[in-house]
């Protein structure tokens, strides 16, 4: 193809959009380090973990280690739930079945709903039914209404994707339709269904909106955060900021490392789809 | 030549589904009933709770008494507040819309046509979406230290002398709401558009170059027609993420602005459910309005 005009203007602009996406970000990060005397901006007071330490000590800003444990609880759960109902949903629209165009549709609607609306229903829901709203249970449900969507979307991409011939070989050599799955559909969507754990996980683990008033008494991380945020005047929210970034980093890097792990292995036996049996 | 997205042959998603009957078998519905039974419990009964508990009565002490009223609806509609709630959300939806469209339309194009290298695309395309799997309050409060009054942008400013004093508007403001949801939001964009781009084959734009049109021409005949799809969910994302927000606005409005879903959360922060659930229903059928008019343009099932 020949040579795109305006080349160095696009490189210009993505990079500025990488900047704009990323500074504010790294900075609040150098901000936490800010010394004992440091405030919310710039200059750095010196340089110390005192912050980070204050977030550990006996604090007056909450509940901040009972919520991070909610979250990564939840996150979790909402993991779990999602990987595997999607792939089970994800089965179930290659056979076909009565109802699949409008399971779609409202998944796509339970995506785009406005959250306050979702949450404000499971709300009154549980009101209504005189049933305590706990994390582990509306909460639960609020936050698959946001990842099941993305779960089912991904899986049917994936299954797009999918030769039907590696099902009819394991067929044709006598595999049940539980060995096809188990050794040949599985590792083959093995990448992919990481991917799925890794958008249920960390979507809960941020999820604020339907959370609202699904949670129930106590909170989750992401309430706590905007709670502290409000009235924050020491860098110590920073200090959470960037711990809690470094966990999403974390595990988007160790999800991405072993998407990638599993499909180089993948590509170097061929499929080793087959090879459990 | 205009072709759309739906000319295209989908050879892949027609081989892909193997033995797929109209009606399945045992197994098939077995496998989609958990996510049914999600969806039914926790999204179709609670949406058509909210419909029910807008007409409910309520006291203070008492939150819901089932009932059959409608001043729920005529305190929403006689207050001069809701109009001007709604004027600043939907100026806002505008807003950003606009500038989302284009930014992510121009990043989307980049990362498509820009980049010919296949390790170097996916690279990049990670860059861009790494936030979205962090958190949004952080990302959002990450703003503070940029512009508040002692913030980098104040302190660049009055540094080479620009202003006097620092500029007030920066930091709880509309322009840090609408900074806050292009930073939040563009990848909502991106996505979409990028993977009607990539799509496109490439033969339609080397045709349009050797009939002698001007890369422009392309662009607007070729590129963007074709893109169209994308362009259409990413709207959707957008427009409904900024109809029913009310944390960016709080987080970054700083209480002075106001937001439909604010509204409905404030009310909701004193029980009162039904007023609330009215609000939530107007803003519901705001929000479907302004989806449908986009989902004519495009069927979403055949994008995937």
């Amino acid at each position: 193809m020949a040579k795109l005009p305006y080349r160095g203007l696009m490189i210009a602009i993505f990079i500025a959009f990488v900047l704009f996406l990323y500074t504010p970000i790294f900075t609040i990060i150098i901000l936490s380090f800010q010394g004992p005397d440091g405030g919310l901006t710039f200059p750095m007071r010196g340089v110390s973990l005192h912050w980070f330490a204050e977030l550990f000590g006996p604090q007056s800003i909450g509940d901040v280690w009972g919520a991070f444990y909610r979250s990564l609880s939840l996150g979790g759960l909402v993991m779990v739930f999602t990987v595997v109902l999607s792939l089970m949903a994800g089965l179930a629209y290659r056979r076909g079945f009565l109802g699949s165009t409008a399971l779609l549709y409202v998944a796509i609607a339970s995506l785009i709903m406005p959250s306050v609306v979702v949450s404000l229903g499971i709300g009154a829901g549980f009101e209504l039914a005189g049933v305590q709203r706990h994390w582990s249970t509306s909460g639960l449900g609020a936050h698959l209404t946001w990842t099941l969507p993305f779960g089912l979307l991904i899986i049917f991409a994936v299954f797009n994707r999918f030769d039907p011939a590696f099902e009819e070989a394991a067929r044709d050599q006598g595999a049940t339709g539980w060995q096809t799955i188990r050794y040949v559909v599985l590792p083959i969507i093995a990448p992919s269904l990481i991917g799925i754990a890794l958008f249920g996980f960390t979507l809960s683990y941020d999820e604020l909106a339907r959370s609202s008033q699904a949670i129930g008494a106590v909170n989750t991380l992401p309430i706590e955060l905007q709670a502290m945020q409000t009235n924050a005047t020491t860098p110590i929210i920073y200090a959470l900021g960037t711990l809690t970034t470094g966990l999403s980093f974390l595990v988007i890097g160790i999800t991405v490392g072993a998407a990638m792990l599993i499909r180089r292995q993948q590509q170097r036996q061929g499929s080793d789809a087959g090879k459990g049996v | 030549m205009v072709m759309t997205a739906t000319d295209l042959p989908s050879t892949e998603a027609a081989a892909a589904k193997p033995r797929r009957s109209p009606v399945g078998n045992a197994y098939a519905y077995l496998q989609a009933l958990p996510m049914a039974l999600i969806f039914g419990v926790f999204f179709l009964i609670p949406i058509a709770l909210v419909v029910v508990v807008s007409f409910f009565d309520y006291q203070s002490f008492d939150i819901l008494i089932p009932d059959f009223v409608t001043f729920n609806y005529t305190d929403v509609f006689s207050s001069e507040v809701t109009y001007r709630t709604y004027l600043q959300t939907l100026t806002f939806c505008l807003i950003v819309w606009a500038i989302t469209l284009v930014l992510g339309f121009t990043i989307a194009h980049f990362l498509a046509f820009y980049i010919t290298s296949l390790p170097l695309q996916i690279v990049c395309f990670l860059i861009c979406t790494i936030p979205f799997w962090t958190s949004n309050v952080i990302r959002m409060v990450s703003w503070i230290p940029f512009l508040g009054r002692n913030g980098l942008v104040n302190q660049g400013l009055m540094g080479a002398g620009i202003t006097d004093e620092p500029i007030e508007w920066l930091l709880y403001s509309e322009f840090a709401v609408i900074l806050g949801y292009v930073h939040l939001y563009t990848l909502f964009m991106i996505v979409p558009i990028f993977n009607s781009m990539i799509r496109i084959d490439k033969s339609l734009i080397e045709a349009a170059k050797d009939q002698g049109a001007t890369s422009w021409q392309i662009l607007k005949n070729v590129v963007i027609p074709l893109s169209k799809p994308g362009i259409a969910i990413g709207s959707v994302f957008v427009l409904a993420i900024v109809m029913g927000d009310f944390i960016t606005v709080t987080v970054l409005g700083g209480g002075q602005i106001a937001s439909v879903a604010k509204t409905i959360q404030t009310e909701l922060s004193y029980l009162q459910f039904p007023p609330a659930a009215a609000n939530a229903v107007v803003l519901l059928g705001v929000s479907i309005l302004m989806i449908f008019a986009l989902l004519r343009i495009v069927d979403i099932r055949k994008e995937l």
